[in-house]
């Protein structure tokens, strides 16, 4: 118990208090252009982010849910409204933020060393300097051992470590997760989602977690956000009432966690079963 | 395993032996010595040649304008089908025509390259640059062309400039394409040096291959085609270990065992 108090930065257990607003969406609506016809794709929304929280952002498939990431990254600008990062309007590759998907988007022809290394190579490291920092994100997210292995070798668990210490190997302060998790099986997906949340709380990240898994949603996230269908709007944003250091391995026992699920499927009810 | 390829290796043998034997058999009895000759004359024919000098001397001239004319035309095929995958107006602007002159059969230029460049060995090396000029370049483009357009997103998220893009994502993602159209363009590159001797010349594995028709002289002409087939045969083997070890993560990834 001591040693333990001695070494507050490892075994604290409470969240940074969600202070500082990171992103603003100010009535932002994106329209596509499909087949020479307009696409709603979301309407409307505003939505605080903020700093050192996990966001989960749930709704049915089409409502917009990348598209609000992609608007976060600066990858294009909303169609109204405005997406604010640290209060600036965001600019084209967002600096501060890091992307992943569901795909890996992993270099096949770089060994796990050599993917890693990337971010630190266009950043100018050394190659010291980046053998040290890729020794230290491989230990992190539990690759040691696979230094050489290619992509194709790996398994689809070991693929995402990769691809989540190369995001972290340039210390983005945001992270942009989009269904990272969705093609893992559900044993791998929750050993997944224990490590990520414990990671992201003890670097302190900022992230919004697109997912189709309302367990998920609600096992990973300190607040979600529940789209309609599309034009995709807020439905209802829903604070998530467990612990910080929750144990995800056992939430299905837990009252509390029962009862927001049975909350949540209400809200999203309406959406099940609609074809668009 | 390995019993089972013995096996394949002696039934090749076999058959080998077979074919060589119904020919040496049906030679003077089936069909002309004239017209088909016989494998012992061949074979003979061959190690005079051999031995003389005959074959490196000519086999050296073709195997130049091969390797010359392939490396002309691959680097510049690389270099414009990097540029115009990167350039999208140009590619536009330049497509039909481009695709104009891509569907001439290229050897059809061969007359026009004597009238330029001459009989020399000049001629040969243009004329088989420009047949692999043009499988290189389809597919370096095409390649440059099909890099993940996320990717390129996901590092520029990451910092990277155009550079980064071009030499950590762009022509790595594009080497695949390119050795393919490299690998295609091996035996390419010999019909050019072939034909381009075949035409007018006074060296080369095509002159003695054409110089041996000329005198009716049918094994000298197996004797020749031998003699091709084995530099093919030489020159496809080298790109194949140029291939993986240009493309470590291919033949790592073909060492699993298969599933899909
Ligand atoms: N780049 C694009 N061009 C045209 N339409 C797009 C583009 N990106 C997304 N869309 C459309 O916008 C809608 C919302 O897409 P998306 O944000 O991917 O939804 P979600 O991630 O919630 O499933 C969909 O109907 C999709 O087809
Ligand atoms: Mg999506």
């Amino acid at each position: 118990m001591a040693a333990e108090l001695a070494h507050p930065e490892t075994t604290s257990t409470t969240a940074p208090s969600p202070t500082e607003e990171l992103i603003r969406f100010e009535g932002v609506g994106k329209r596509f252009t499909v087949d020479g016809k307009p696409l709603q794709a979301v309407e409307g929304i505003d939505l605080s982010v903020f700093e050192g929280e996990i966001l989960t952002l749930v709704g049915p498939s089409g409502c917009g849910k990348s598209t609000l990431l992609n608007m976060s990254a600066g990858l294009f600008a909303p169609s109204d409204g405005k997406v604010l990062y640290r209060g600036e309007q965001v600019k084209p590759y967002n600096p501060s933020v890091g992307y992943m998907t569901q795909s890996d988007h992993l270099l096949p022809w770089r060994d796990v060393v050599g993917n890693i290394s990337i971010p630190l190579e266009i950043k100018g490291l050394s190659k010291r300097e980046i053998g040290d920092r890729v020794a230290e994100l491989l230990d992190m997210v539990g690759l040691s051992g696979f230094e050489t292995s290619f992509p194709s070798q790996l398994s689809g668990g070991m693929r995402k470590r990769c691809a989540l210490a190369r995001l972290l190997a340039y210390n983005p302060e945001t992270l942009l997760m989009d269904e990272p998790f969705a093609a893992l099986d559900a044993m791998l997906r929750m050993r997944m989602q224990i490590e990520i949340r414990e990671l992201c709380r003890r670097l302190g990240k900022t992230v919004m977690f697109v997912t189709h898994d309302l367990d998920e949603a609600i096992a990973i996230g300190d607040r979600c956000v529940v789209f309609t269908r599309r034009p995709g709007t807020i439905e209802r944003i829903v604070d998530i009432p467990l612990a910080p250091d929750r144990d995800i391995l056992r939430l299905r026992h837990d009252p509390a966690y029962m009862e927001i699920t049975a909350q949540l499927w209400e809200v999203l009810a309406p959406s099940v079963g609609v074809e668009d | 395993m390995t019993e089972r390829r013995t096996m394949i290796w002696v039934m090749r043998a076999a058959f080998l032996v077979f074919v060589l034997g119904a020919w040496e058999l049906s030679s003077g009895r089936l069909a002309s010595e004239f017209f088909i000759s016989r494998p012992t004359l061949i074979a003979d024919q061959f190690w005079t040649w051999l031995i003389r000098g005959v074959i490196f001397y000519h086999g050296a001239i073709t195997l130049l304008e091969a390797v010359a004319g392939f490396f002309l035309g691959g680097a510049l095929g690389m270099i414009m089908g990097v540029w115009l995958g990167r350039a999208q107006t140009t590619a536009e602007v330049l497509d039909p025509f481009i695709m104009m002159f891509y569907s001439l059969p290229k050897v059809a230029l061969a007359p026009l390259f004597v009238l330029w460049f001459g009989i020399g060995i000049e001629m040969k090396i243009y004329l088989t640059a420009t047949i692999v000029f043009f499988l290189v370049f389809l597919n370096t483009y095409t390649g440059v062309r099909a890099v993940s357009r996320e990717l390129i997103a996901i590092l520029k998220l990451m910092g990277a400039n155009e550079r980064h893009v071009l030499f950590k994502v762009v022509l790595p993602s594009a080497i695949t394409w390119v050795f393919a159209g490299l690998r295609l363009s091996v035996p390419y590159a010999l019909i050019g040096a072939i034909v381009g001797e075949l035409i007018a010349s006074n060296r080369g594995l095509g002159y003695l291959l054409a110089d041996s028709a000329g005198q009716f002289d049918t094994t000298g002409v197996f004797a020749a085609l031998i003699a091709i087939m084995i530099m093919a045969f030489f020159l496809n083997s080298t790109i194949k270990v140029v291939e993986i070890k240009a493309m470590p993560w291919r033949e790592q990834s073909s060492r699993r065992e298969m599933s899909i």
